[in-house]
């Protein structure tokens, strides 16, 4: 199972959701892994009521056993259903690499 | 002292507070990036600590913060969110509003 099935599996399980979109960001990163940074957009009412750091925290803690190895970011906007329809469906770019990992020993 | 007890004096001590990878002028990580350059359209002076160079914190933090990944914006000893929600916080002017008072309130107690 590629990790993007898998992050989509763990997901799924743990959350009503109404809308998602996973993409794999890997490329736009140094380091020779292909599955490494993913950008996650996830509607669903179970964030209603919850500040921006606890809807993060609930997802990262739904997905945990896939951070650091072999997830190494995970860019999330996580939103309600009135909060999408607001935006409609506007998602930000994530940003490119600066070389982080050629220094990184961790 | 041990790492918990260095990273809590830092979010005490440090009203507002950036762990990050790279420096504001040399950040080495695009969200790392990001995010400072958020922070410093603010305005106001803040700290940061490059976990690049603090490897003990970079492995320990993460599991007292309840996050795992960097950058982290802690404001007033409460973690604010890593790159997306404090870039999110910018773009509705909450970011400043919050940095602006955090930044008022250390100054009135020093």
């Amino acid at each position: 199972m590629s990790v993007a099935e898998q992050l989509e599996n763990l997901l799924q399980a743990g959350l009503n959701i109404q809308h998602i979109q996973l993409e794999n960001e890997s490329h736009m990163h140094s380091g020779p892994a292909t599955e490494s940074h993913f950008k996650l957009v996830l509607v669903s009412a179970d964030f209603e009521g919850r500040r921006l750091v606890q809807r993060h925290q609930q997802v990262y803690g739904l997905v945990a056993e896939l951070m650091q190895n072999p997830i190494h970011a995970l860019a999330l906007h996580l939103h309600t259903p009135e909060e999408w329809v607001a935006r409609n469906g506007e998602v930000p770019l994530s940003p490119t690499c600066k070389g982080g990992s050629k220094v990184d020993k961790g | 002292m041990s790492v918990v007890d260095t990273i809590k004096e830092q979010i005490e001590n440090n009203a507002i507070l950036l762990y990050m990878k790279g420096t504001p002028r040399f950040p080495q990580c695009g969200f790392s990036s990001r995010a400072v350059e958020a922070v410093m359209s603010c305005g106001e002076r803040f700290a940061f600590v490059n976990i690049l160079e603090n490897p003990d914190i970079r492995a320990e933090l993460p599991k007292y913060a309840n996050w795992p990944t960097f950058p982290q914006l802690w404001i007033n000893g409460e973690l604010v969110g890593g790159c997306d929600i404090i870039c999110e916080m910018a773009a509705t002017g909450e970011l400043k509003e919050m940095i602006a008072a955090a930044a008022q309130a250390s100054g009135d107690d020093a």
